[in-house]
């Protein structure tokens, strides 16, 4: 039994770490979120150059290979900083499909290009409908040839307005809830038929909604692979997203207790109200208890647990981490009192991130559904 | 036990729906969804209650107060929130008014009521400052008699509204002798004196409501001092008491409680309508019973003080309550929006987003976070009833 991080992941997160503390300071973060692109194409570069776009990716296909705890690793530092790079989007979401899909010499090309830093990706998975359901997809695809033409409606599309490439889902047969006849398609980011509307999120991200008419397309699953393909992206994503959101909650959590033991109000330091030590320690027990379920979820990945079993600890963590995001942000803006309810400090923005990554792939609620199906069936 | 409405009152019920039927209009309602309209809507409205007689229901008779009953008052709360009437702005007929008339001298209730009533004025309260929140006796904000004036030197901060205000209600320090309650005086602070510096402070939704207000050599005429000098704190007490029973705003919370269930009736996931769901149906359900018990703690409110007794016990809940469902009730509409609660939509039109209210309910769901800071924070709520209710 250890969940001590290896040599080399101590190293990857210690240098995540030391790149969020000397460059990306909450200053810095917000000079490089109000580009036009939503994050800082040198800090791209960079990741490249650090190796940190390889991490997903096998060896052999010139990846780091690595698992869900160097995942986990970097994704914890990521959020400490509130890292804006499209980490999650382009290089786990896009990248993670691309080497799920099958072999070909143009995947591998794609994927190089990844990791090189030379290529954004995007995927299209929501609808205006669809909720967090993956399978509501009315988006239709319709054979042409060798290829495959889309029309439809994606929304809220992560890094879509940066991104070269986009992997979009849509239905080749079936009705709109059907969980057969969904595939997987590669589109040219400038493809004609494709318009998009870029919008900004409370975390500062910048997604876009896309209309497709008739976008030429390339299947690059079958087409009754999609929806397993894009589940087992959702499960990578929310472990992925899950250590963001755990760096992120002990940042809260650090930041509020400093701040209790400073603030003084009636002559003395606000943290010597016993009111509010409670308060910081149930907020520190649900970090606790959040990293606790994130290691068990990241282990039965790591362990090839059954897929069942997989399943029911990500579904756990997801639930879990939409209760806990709400405490811990809530109880960091209560304590700061009006400082708390201020853009200027940092707080609001890891709380708006928090609610973000609450959103994404299904919210707490959702999951908890998910789990009550997965575990009292079993 | 009776919760009937007698003839008297079904028939005041019939006229305040009359009344809004005319004055909370298709065209003020949909104004009010435009951004920026804030303070043009609240004027025009506040005036059409005016106009009725009805923009402070709650003042004496004497100072154009309607002389409502505590249940006239609900029946009227209930019906305008129920067509969506926002409530008045609390500055000029919450606050000061009651301060006012309560304390003010003739010249000053001659001068100051009618336009308070009219909204003529808009009014923000300076209390608050950087190094006095929870502790507001401990605020610095300086004003020294020179002549036929006060000069004042300080600062306050998380004024909301002073962008609009063009009066001040203001605590400031007379005194440094005693207790630190026992040298603070309420003045009223004409916005346009020279010295006067507003700035700006964003919030956590994006907006600008809130401001840091700069005073230096501001010079104020003695004459807008109200009642004695160094006793301020007291009049400033009597007023947070208006303030926390006003803030538990069960009738809004029922109409925005409706307007979730309808929400959720429209909102599908994968096939199913999100009032549906097991989950969120029991989210509902939970404030919804909360909410039933809170609007018959205020009726006990209302009846003890119509009887002519205290507010009882039991109003030392209405806030902490009261600001718990509102904040439940945004978080049910934030989670209902899904992705959408996401969005900043910033001037792009509902179409182009794809959704209807997921801006409103990001909005409405940070803004929320502050009915726990702002009146007295829930901590200090649960202080007092600890320490007066029960006696710890
Ligand atoms: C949206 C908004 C609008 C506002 N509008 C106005 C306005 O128009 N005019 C105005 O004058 N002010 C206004 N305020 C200010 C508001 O009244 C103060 O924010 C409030 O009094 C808290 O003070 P503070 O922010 O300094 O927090 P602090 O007093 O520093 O409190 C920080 C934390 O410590 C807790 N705490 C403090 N003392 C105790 C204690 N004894 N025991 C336990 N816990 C304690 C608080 O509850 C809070 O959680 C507004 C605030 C907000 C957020």
């Amino acid at each position: 039994m250890n969940f001590d991080f290896s040599e080399e992941q101590q190293m990857l997160k210690d240098s995540v770490a030391r790149f969020v503390q000397d460059e990306y300071d909450f200053e810095a973060r917000n000079k490089v979120v109000a580009n036009e692109a939503g994050f800082s194409d040198e800090n791209w570069q960079k990741f490249a150059e650090l190796g940190w776009l390889s991490i997903p990716f096998a060896e052999d296909l010139g990846g780091f290979g690595g698992g869900a705890t160097d995942t986990m690793a970097v994704m914890e530092e990521m959020g400490k900083g509130l890292v804006a790079e499209p980490f999650a989007a382009s290089v786990l979401m896009f990248g993670g499909l691309l080497q799920a899909s099958a072999q070909s010499e143009e995947r591998d090309a794609l994927i190089a290009a990844v990791i090189d830093g030379s290529l954004q990706g995007a995927v299209a998975y929501a609808e205006p409908q669809s909720r967090y359901e993956l399978k509501d997809v009315k988006c239709a695809a319709k054979v042409e040839g060798d290829t495959y033409r889309l029309s439809g409606e994606k929304s809220l599309v992560l890094n879509a307005v940066s991104a070269n490439k986009i992997i979009v889902s849509a239905r080749v047969s079936g009705d709109q809830n059907d969980e057969q006849g969904i595939a997987l398609f590669l589109i040219d980011a400038d493809a004609e038929g494709l318009s998009k509307t870029a919008l900004r999120t409370m975390d500062a991200q910048l997604v876009a909604n896309l209309k497709l008419e008739n976008v030429p397309a390339q299947a690059i699953c079958g087409a009754d692979e999609g929806l397993a393909m894009l589940q087992q992206m959702r499960q990578q994503l929310i472990v992925a997203l899950a250590a963001e959101a755990l760096g992120i909650m002990e940042k809260l959590n650090a930041t509020t207790l400093e701040y209790c033991k400073t603030r003084k109000q009636f002559g003395v330091a606000i943290g010597s109200f016993q009111a509010l030590q409670h308060r910081m320690v149930d907020t520190f027990m649900a970090a606790e208890q959040f990293k606790s379920i994130l290691y068990r979820a990241v282990c039965s990945i790591e362990q090839n647990e059954s897929a069942d079993s997989i399943e029911i600890n990500v579904a756990a963590l997801k639930a879990m981490l939409g209760k806990a995001a709400k405490h811990i942000g809530g109880e960091a803006v209560q304590l700061h009192g009006g400082m708390g309810m201020t853009d200027e400090l940092d707080v609001g923005h890891y709380v708006r991130r928090l609610l973000s990554i609450n959103a994404a792939f299904g919210d707490g609620d959702y999951h908890q559904q998910r789990f009550a199906n997965l575990s009292l069936a079993s | 036990m009776d919760i009937n409405f007698s003839e008297a009152e079904l028939a005041f019920r019939d006229e305040v729906r009359a009344f809004l039927k005319d004055a909370w209009n298709e065209e003020l309602a949909s104004q009010a969804k435009q951004p920026g309209s804030y303070k043009d809507v609240q004027v025009a409205w506040e005036r059409k209650l005016n106009s009725k007689g009805w923009a402070a229901p709650l003042w004496p008779v004497e100072h154009g107060g309607a002389g409502w009953t505590p249940t006239q008052s609900y029946i009227f709360e209930n019906e305008r929130a129920a067509v969506g009437a926002p409530d008045v702005s609390p500055f000029g007929l919450k606050m000061v008014g009651p301060v006012i008339y309560s304390f003010g001298n003739d010249a000053q209730k001659e001068r100051f009521l009618p336009r308070i009533l009219n909204a003529d004025d808009w009014w923000c309260q300076g209390y608050s400052e950087p190094g006095a929140g929870s502790d507001l006796a401990s605020l610095k904000t300086k004003a020294e008699r020179d002549g036929d004036h006060y000069v004042i030197n300080g600062a306050k901060i998380w004024t909301t509204l002073a962008q609009h205000a063009n009066w001040m209600f203001c605590l400031v320090r007379t005194s440094s002798e005693g207790k630190p309650q026992q040298g603070i005086s309420f003045i009223l602070i004409d916005m346009t004196s020279p010295g006067i510096t507003v700035r700006p402070i964003v919030t956590i939704d994006g907006e600008h409501h809130l401001n840091e207000v700069i005073f230096e050599e501001v010079r104020v005429p003695v004459e807008n001092l109200i009642g004695e000098e160094n006793k301020g704190w007291t009049y400033a007490k009597s007023l947070l008491a208006h303030e926390r029973t006003a803030i538990a705003g069960v009738a809004d919370s029922k109409r925005n409680l409706a307007e979730v269930k309808k929400l959720a009736a429209a909102e599908v996931n994968g096939g199913r309508a999100m009032i549906e769901d097991p989950i969120f149906r029991q989210r509902i359900c939970d404030i919804e019973i909360d909410l039933m018990a809170l609007e018959f703690t205020e009726l006990r409110v209302l009846a003890s003080m119509s009887k002519g007794n205290g507010p009882g016990v039991e109003s030392s809940l209405l806030k902490l309550k009261g600001t718990e469902i509102q904040q439940s009730i945004q978080e049910l509409k934030l989670d209902l929006a899904g992705y959408f609660g996401t969005v900043v939509q910033d001037g792009a039109s509902n179409e182009q987003v794809g959704h209807d209210f997921g801006d409103v309910a990001r909005r409405g769901f940070m803004m929320s976070r502050a009915a726990t800071i702002y009146g007295g924070s829930d901590e200090v709520q649960k202080n007092i009833t600890a320490k007066f209710v029960l006696g710890l």
